[in-house]
């Protein structure tokens, strides 16, 4: 048979070599989606087992008794809310800042750096700056200091989405503005951030999602808190920090409720990613 | 007339004046916000440093009761787990980025990165109870036995992988974390995969390369930089990640070799202990943790960003 020549046989071993790359690649995309519907489908299973109604009216239970999660479902409400109102209008403040007044400028280059590198920083290390600012100095936990570690981890996102949607209007609009004579402020205000209002809100709708599961940052911070709460410098329940208190409990009826948390969380998180990019693409249809 | 014209023009650059000086201190509130975790880390963790000095970083005591501390043991595991979840994110990464640029037919590539990229926004706790409940049992009951069988008898390398089937420990956390981190390096690198010129790619196609000599040839080499960003950036996630680690680490304080048994990192100490820190230099230690944590994460995701920054400065200009 074909004891074929030299350049034969090396299109064959390229050609082997080119199907079990393409196969293993192919593999590598399955295994990413296999872990993806594992998880959910945990989550998914085990959280409408313990899904029930109690979930959103009854607070947290000692272990033994029945509960729910109102206080820390509220907790967490409160605290992301708070930190959004911290955190997103420094955030376009300072985006519009690095896109229209620092955008070449070396200044302009190491905030964005720094902004950057805030981005990606372990939460818990965020969570022992706030405790040292906020909760040893005042001397007990408090919701603040939880909305406030919170808010850290929101400016880096919205600075950097509105840095860059700013930066991609167009110049044209600027001028064209400028050149009716109405100051700049004005036009930012008015022009530039309606027309960049898509991104920037898309923006501060991820770094909602991103702080609704966070876990680190409230450890020590807003701690934890069996009872309602409405103080904010007191402590304050969250859905991810009784989920980590249950979960690592002994006691099953507390796994169960974690595993509600968890879905209630885990829904709310992959919805509000659906939102923002539904919000995003429908309004780039309006644009066109 | 020209009065008020002149007045409001003034008011105008009042107006701008101040509005750009709120925006510059919002600006600079960014920069501070990180210099301050780092100085008030670094003041926090200052007792530890004085009372240990170097030995902090060398020694493996925790030792609540005496007050000795040592940052080695977590220092270790955060290391190692991370390495462990580099070693399997970064194969798989660059299989998925290959996949979803070259390989998949056009009306799969939407569907598949919108699905890798959910893993992302799974928050971390769901990770660390799927972790815990599911995949440690799984580990324990199936895949650890298996190793402690079969490779835990060889001669060196037999030490990292020998121990009881717990479930919990290093390899555990690895995977884990190597699942976390594989939609943020993927995502970087098809996005710089597909800013690669066509005319280059044709231009190898035409000579007859194969679809993976182009993938190894001419797009690796062409992105390479953004690649190692993307890389750096997965490491810098891996090495700070807390709550998922804090689950199926073990929080044991012991120096082991073995990757099966559990062990601690740095994140995972200080979730787990910070709140029961009972004396001052204990929770200084703690602190110090967080300092060497935070040193750590800033020199590797400055390195990511550089690189990432160079490349796109390079696409810019291109």
């Amino acid at each position: 048979m074909s004891t074929a020549n030299p350049a034969d046989k090396l299109y064959h071993r390229r050609r082997a070599r080119n199907a079990v790359a393409l196969v293993l690649s192919g593999c590598a995309a399955a295994f990413g989606l296999f872990w993806l519907v594992w998880i959910l489908w945990t989550t998914l299973v085990s959280g409408m087992h313990a899904l029930n109604p109690a979930l959103f009216t009854k607070m947290t239970p000692p272990p033994g008794e029945s509960g729910g999660l109102a206080n820390a479902l509220f907790g967490s409400l409160l605290m992301s809310g708070l930190a959004i109102a911290i955190g997103a209008p420094v955030g376009v403040l300072a985006g519009t800042w690095l896109a229209e007044y620092a955008r070449r400028s070396k200044l302009g280059e190491c905030i964005r750096f720094l902004n950057d590198i805030l981005l990606s920083a372990p939460s818990i290390v965020l969570g022992l700056f706030v405790y040292a600012l906020v909760v040893k100095p005042s001397g007990h936990f408090s919701a603040i200091a939880g909305a406030l570690a919170l808010a850290l981890i929101v400016l880096p996102i919205v600075v950097r989405t509105s840095d860059e949607m700013l930066q991609l209007v167009p110049g044209a609009m600027r001028e064209a503005a400028l050149s009716l004579g109405v100051p700049q402020w004005k036009v930012t205000a008015q022009v530039l951030w309606r027309s960049a209002r898509p991104g920037i809100v898309t923006g501060i709708l991820l770094a909602l999602a991103r702080i609704s599961g966070e876990t680190a940052p409230l450890l020590f911070t807003a701690l934890n808190n069996q009872y309602w709460s409405l103080k904010p410098n007191a402590p304050m329940s969250s859905v991810p920090v009784a989920i980590f208190q249950f979960a690592m409990s002994p006691y099953e009826d507390w796994h169960a409720l974690a595993w509600a948390g968890a879905l209630v969380v885990t829904l709310f998180v992959l919805l509000l990613g659906l939102a923002a990019r539904w919000y995003l693409h429908r309004s780039h249809m309006a644009q066109d | 007339m020209r009065d008020g014209g002149k007045e409001s023009a003034t008011r105008g650059l009042l107006g701008d004046r101040a509005f750009r000086a709120a925006t510059g201190a919002c600006a600079w509130l960014v920069a501070l916000a990180l210099l301050g975790a780092a100085l008030s880390m670094a003041w926090g963790g200052r007792q530890a440093f004085t009372t240990f000095g170097w030995k902090f970083l060398i020694s493996t005591d925790w030792d609540a009761v005496n007050h000795h501390f040592g940052a080695l043991v977590p220092v270790i595991g955060t290391v190692v787990t991370a390495l462990i979840a580099m070693l399997l994110a970064v194969p798989v990464s660059f299989g998925i980025a290959l996949f979803l640029t070259e390989v998949a037919p056009a009306w799969m590539r939407t569907p598949v990165s919108s699905a890798i990229e959910l893993l992302a926004g799974i928050p971390s706790i769901i990770y660390g109870m799927w972790g815990l409940f599911v995949f440690a049992p799984f580990m324990a009951a199936h895949v650890d036995p298996w190793i402690d069988a079969h490779l835990g008898s060889l001669p060196v390398a037999g030490t990292f992988f020998s121990g009881p089937p717990l479930g919990l420990g290093m390899l555990t956390a690895g995977i884990v974390l190597a699942i976390m981190v594989i939609p943020f390096i993927s995502s970087v690198m098809r996005e710089f995969f597909l800013t690669v010129p066509k005319r280059l790619k044709e231009s190898a196609y035409a000579l007859g390369a194969t679809i993976w000599e182009v993938a190894w040839d001419i797009v690796l080499p062409y992105t390479r930089q953004a690649v190692i960003g993307g890389v750096f950036l997965g490491l810098g996630r891996a090495l700070g990640e807390t709550m998922a680690v804090t689950f199926v680490l073990g929080n044991a304080h012991d120096l082991t070799a073995s990757l099966l048994m559990p062990g601690n990192s740095i994140a995972a100490a200080i979730a787990n202990e910070f709140t029961e820190a009972d004396s001052e230099i204990y929770r200084s230690s703690l602190i110090a943790l967080g300092f060497l944590l935070f040193v750590l994460t800033f020199i590797v995701l400055a390195i990511a960003r550089l690189m990432l920054r160079r490349i796109e400065r390079k696409r810019g200009y291109a």
